[in-house]
């Protein structure tokens, strides 16, 4: 069935979408987790019931989110051998300890502590739960550590030294490597990214419950609390993504002249293109509409700044400029829209009408998935703008494929489209049920079966039952209402 | 049999228990997927899947672990063995994902659930056969030519490899009803014990007659097992397993709670030890050994520091983990 098509494409395409999936759920799930760490926090700190009932809320969304990331990520760490077996070779003595110590140091965090965070509030107590919701958000990050610093050593490879057998040998120093230049800006900029897809998914349903009904508390804390992320860390992020781009225009200038439609190089001051259609053929962008010398300015910051162009590249080794072009353009519109959110809702607190601006509600609804899109957007630049290498300016993608024919990798992409359409398609839809329900007073958390929650008769039974503890009201009592069922 | 201990070995060491320890912890939550239509719909499938709820993330982590571990301390041997066996591995990558969401999906909607009950035992199966047929593969041999797979599409197919994958399937089902013998109590507990002796009983007929056909495989790995002086050091391992198995089903007869489950994990220790003394030194037989396919010194030492300090508090905190959720499961929510 696809003897005619060519097994380095299906396997790129494979890789891309399966990695694609996947980030959705961890970039949700970061944040999430830390969400749910300052809820607990809060409700530690302040016992007002209301934040117990929102980390119970959002912590339902957090089991299915996670799941999905769990399931996904393992196809991931199977996937570097079965579809890209030279580059695991080849670069296996550098990155794998890196991806070993993201399973040493965060996976087991994350998966050991993730039982008594869903189910274990009144099996331990209040402080070790919020201990073990502490250790899952832990967990998030240290794993973004890791794998964006595996990430990064492949856009900037550093450290190394070549085998006799073609293998990158790590050199002297591990902190070189794994402090490679471009790491701290990928590392700042997606993580920022994580808190920030998962404000405006938080601040989007308390916007959706507010268009609702005004009145409901839960709804207008989320939405507060969302917007206050919104306002303060969206600037930080552009910020930030400017850096990162400052970074990349040095150690990979063509994944910049890509992203900016440069073909040509601009000997005294290069213009912003807003658009323009890339031909890659002709190597010109055509309909270009732009700013002239803003470029220079805002990559140089000097009008008059030469800036080389792709005429400097040689073609064999350009990335394809369109995706770049465009993928890069979708994030900046996206982060902006962001930021107009965030600084329309400080308006909207300054003249005290935050929860009642219903154009602001079906913004920030409107809003609610972009987070998701600037993510993929920002990836896909970046990662296409590595092209034609997968390590950068070392080894090119053609040559770090396994040994597979075509229609064992097309046989395997369509499964995996099929089932990750059907399996996490039920997911979102559940965690949308979830999302559509309002929150509200004495919410229930992750339970388990038609006659009560998940529950163990210990050698010692109900270790800590205070009846003033809401969690072990609303987890130990046979009343259950199938809130949950419709 | 020598063993020359050095930081390779080790590492071939941590690989062999990153692997024994999702096998049987990941094995148990497999073989109650595997055993799942047999409960009856209601309190005893839910309690079923309770029992490992709080800890089948957990148990899988060691899956990655072995994965990334081999990649990280044997790079050769990930690049091998993946492409070589890839039906499997994406069949049981596909199979772990239906299996992993089902955790959580079956309690969304009362009319989804009957869909993710057979997703759960489905990825289950197809999981735990295609582990199976994997091990299999890689003990029948791998041709490797230039640092990469050189054998066709289907060499993983053999009736060889169907009997290790279902001798896994029967392994983890023994598991699996082991464990629910522990953690369920009354009429449910009953049912886990008498599957768990058909179970038993398919595991070591099939465990014996995949010994017997490592045997006749190839003529190293019978030297291995049948010539002095290798046979004074490679006999106390099926004498063990043998002893094992008449206790596992005396207690399974008894009304024993944790027993039958520890003596099935000691049985999996021993075939796990059996199949190391069979594939020793290799890490791709017949040609690649492990010493081949190690990664240089540096990349073992930084790695050996991280499992050094990390894989203590791992152990520990997934223990009082296991802690937390003790005893017997649901018990006093259904009276």
């Amino acid at each position: 069935m696809f003897d005619g098509f060519d097994a380095l494409l299906l396997a790129r395409i494979q890789f891309a979408f399966t990695v694609s999936f996947h980030f959705i759920f961890p970039a949700f799930s970061i944040g999430l987790a830390s969400f749910l760490a300052v809820l607990e926090g809060l409700w530690l700190k302040t016992g007002k019931p209301l934040y117990l009932d929102l980390f119970k809320y959002w912590l339902k969304i957090f089991a299915i989110a996670f799941a999905m990331g769990v399931v996904s990520g393992i196809v991931m760490s199977y996937q570097f051998g079965t579809n890209w077996s030279v580059f695991s070779d080849v670069a296996g003595p550098v990155i794998g300890p890196l991806m070993a110590y993201e399973v040493l140091t965060a996976f087991f965090l994350e998966a050991g502590f993730l039982g008594v965070m869903l189910f274990g509030m009144e099996r331990v107590g209040k402080k070790l739960h919020f201990a073990a919701t502490l250790m899952v958000a832990v967990g998030t990050c240290i794993s973004a550590f890791w794998i964006l610093s595996v990430n990064s050593w492949m856009h900037t490879p550093v450290g190394y030294e070549m085998g006799a057998n073609g293998q990158f040998l790590p050199g002297p120093s591990w902190w070189t490597i794994v402090f490679n230049p471009s790491f701290p800006y990928r590392l700042v900029h997606t993580v920022l990214a994580a808190f920030i897809t998962t404000a405006f998914v938080v601040g989007g349903v308390g916007a959706w419950h507010l268009i609702k009904d005004r009145t409901n508390a839960h709804a207008r804390k989320m939405f507060s609390m969302a917007m206050w992320m919104a306002a303060l860390v969206v600037p930080v992020q552009i910020f930030a993504g400017d850096m990162h781009g400052l970074n990349t225009l040095e150690h990979q200038p063509q994944k910049v002249m890509a992203m900016e439609g440069h073909y040509e190089s601009h000997p005294d001051g290069a213009p912003l293109y807003l658009f323009g259609i890339p031909n890659d053929k002709e190597q010109r962008l055509d309909y270009a509409v732009g700013i002239p010398k803003l470029s220079s300015l805002i990559l140089k910051h000097d009008l008059d700044a030469p800036l080389a162009g792709l005429d400097t590249i040689p073609d064999d080794e350009q990335p394809p400029v369109a995706v770049v072009f465009w993928s890069f353009r979708i994030m900046i519109a996206v982060g902006f829209a962001m930021l107009g959110v965030g600084m329309w809702s400080l308006l909207a607190r300054w003249r005290g009408k935050l929860y009642d601006w219903g154009w602001l509600h079906r913004a920030a609804l409107v809003m609610a998935p972009s987070g998701f899109v600037a993510v993929l957007a920002g990836w896909i630049t970046t990662e296409v703008g590595r092209q034609p290498y997968v390590i950068y300016n070392l080894l090119r993608t053609e040559d770090a494929a396994s040994p597979l024919a075509a229609p064992a990798v097309g046989a395997s992409l369509v499964a995996f489209v099929v089932v990750y359409f059907f399996v996490f398609g039920a997911g979102v839809w559940y965690i949308l049920h979830l999302m559509h329900k309002p929150p509200h007073a004495g919410e229930y958390g992750v339970k388990r079966g038609d006659k009560g929650p998940i529950r163990t008769a210990g050698i010692t039974p109900g270790l800590t039952q205070d009846p003033s503890d809401e969690s072990a009201k609303d987890l130990s009592g046979t009343k259950q209402e199938p809130e949950e069922r419709p | 049999m020598m063993v020359n201990v050095d930081l390779t070995t080790v590492w071939a060491f941590i690989i062999a228990f990153a692997v024994f320890a999702y096998v049987v912890m990941d094995g148990f939550d497999l073989g109650i997927g595997i055993l799942f239509p047999t409960f009856e719909v209601g309190p005893e499938r839910d309690r079923a899947m309770n029992s490992i709820a709080p800890v089948w993330d957990g148990n899988e982590t060691w899956l990655v672990l072995g994965g990334g571990g081999l990649f990280a301390a044997f790079p050769l041997a990930y690049a091998v063995i993946l492409p070589a066996t890839y039906p499997l591995i994406i069949a049981m990558l596909l199979g772990l994902v239906f299996r992993g969401v089902a955790f959580e999906y079956r309690w969304r909607d009362p009319s989804h659930r009957k869909l993710w009950d057979v997703a759960f035992t489905g990825g289950s199966l197809v999981a735990a056969m295609a582990q199976g047929m994997t091990l299999g593969a890689l003990l029948q041999g791998i041709e490797v030519v230039d640092r990469a797979y050189a054998g066709s599409w289907w060499d993983w197919l053999t009736p060889y490899t169907l009997l290790t994958g279902l001798g896994t399937v029967a392994g983890y089902a023994l598991l699996g009803a082991t464990w629910l013998v522990w953690k369920l109590d009354g009429e449910s507990q009953h049912h886990a014990r008498k599957l768990g002796k058909r179970a038993a009983w398919a595991t070591f007929v099939l465990m014996g007659a995949v010994s017997l056909y490592n045997v006749f495989l190839n003529a190293e790995y019978a030297e291995r097992w049948l010539s002095a002086p290798e046979i004074y050091y490679a006999a106390p391992v099926p004498i063990l397993t043998g002893l094992i198995a008449l206790a596992l089903l005396r207690a399974l007869s008894v009304e024993r709670h944790s027993k039958p489950f520890w003596l099935s994990l000691a049985l999996f220790f021993f075939g796990m030890a059996g199949l190391g003394v069979t594939i020793w030194p290799y890490v791709i037989p017949p040609g690649v050994t492990i010493w081949d396919a190690a990664a240089p010194e540096r990349s073992q030492i930084f790695m050996l520091v991280g499992v050094a300090i990390t894989m203590p508090l791992i152990i520990a905190y997934t223990a009082w983990a296991y802690y937390v959720f003790r005893g017997k499961v649901g018990h006093e929510g259904y009276h």
